[in-house]
């Protein structure tokens, strides 16, 4: 790419919904259909300060642990645990749809466990969760994140009483 | 996606939690995250953090293309290990330990 850009020169962000249209039309495939939510979000005020929360962090980015089997990339719905305590060198990442070579070479890239820990330890949240849950992202069902993932995803961060979930997708 | 709320950070894909190798960085997006859980804000919130990924935003004209490239890899239905070594752990592990399969 030649052209350049001055550095005074803001562009707004990639606009990603748009983009794969294009994608999709100059392959020939019908557009892409995006979700749409028929509700604003639910949002809960903290139910306390964060110096006392419970944190977990959930991510999609196809993180996983050496020694676990590696996400396959034909809509995985499954989950990976993560231990919280679990060194970055023993991250992984896999995905079909992004660049990956940051989140390999560091994993906070895409999955902040370690600030998580930093900020513990600095008593910014009360505790991190005992452990993380990550999963591949780029299902393209979303009747089953909505009736098969994210229930059990909710189920497991209550079973873990965590007060505050951070998610962190790609 | 509808977050309850949410921060955005302007870099390129892969990147959703700050550079690599730049801990600062990493915090200070943690960081902002967690203050907008305690700021009273609308369902739906979207915070711009207004950060820069470089000096300038030449990153982003590739992805303005009339055509868009297909970055994408092939879907296989295996697992894609990150590298043989890993491969070879899972494989030689009883079950998987951290794997919970959904259908």
């Amino acid at each position: 790419m030649a052209a350049a850009v001055a550095s005074s020169q803001r562009l707004p962000p990639i606009d990603h919904i748009e983009r794969t249209r294009r994608l999709y039309s100059s392959l020939g495939y019908e557009p892409y259909r995006w979700v749409h939510s028929a509700s604003p979000p639910e949002l809960r005020p903290l139910s306390k300060p964060l110096a006392a929360s419970r944190v977990a962090l959930i991510a999609s980015g196809g993180i996983y642990r050496h020694g676990q089997r590696a996400f396959h990339h034909r809509d995985d719905l499954s989950l990976r645990i993560i231990e919280r305590d679990t060194p970055d060198a023993e991250l992984r990442a896999t995905h079909f749809a992004y660049d990956l070579s940051a989140a390999r070479r560091d994993p906070g890239a895409v999955f902040p466990l370690a600030a998580l820990r930093r900020a513990e330890a600095a008593g910014r949240i009360g505790e991190l969760a005992p452990r993380a849950y990550t999963f591949m992202g780029g299902i393209y069902s979303a009747r089953k994140v909505r009736e098969v993932v994210a229930p059990e995803l909710a189920r497991r961060l209550g079973e873990d009483e965590v007060d505050v979930g951070l998610l962190v997708p790609v | 996606m509808a977050p309850p709320r949410a921060v955005f950070v302007d870099y390129p894909l892969g990147h959703t939690s700050g550079k690599p190798d730049d801990p600062a960085d990493q915090d200070a997006i943690l960081e902002a995250a967690l203050r907008l859980l305690e700021a009273a804000v609308a369902p739906g919130t979207i915070v711009d953090l207004d950060l820069r990924w470089a000096e300038d935003d030449s990153w982003k004209l590739p992805l303005l293309a009339p055509e868009p490239d297909d970055e994408r890899s092939e879907r296989h239905p295996e697992p894609q290990y990150q590298n043989e070594e890993d491969r070879r752990a899972a494989e030689t592990a009883v079950g998987c330990a951290g794997c919970v399969e959904l259908e």
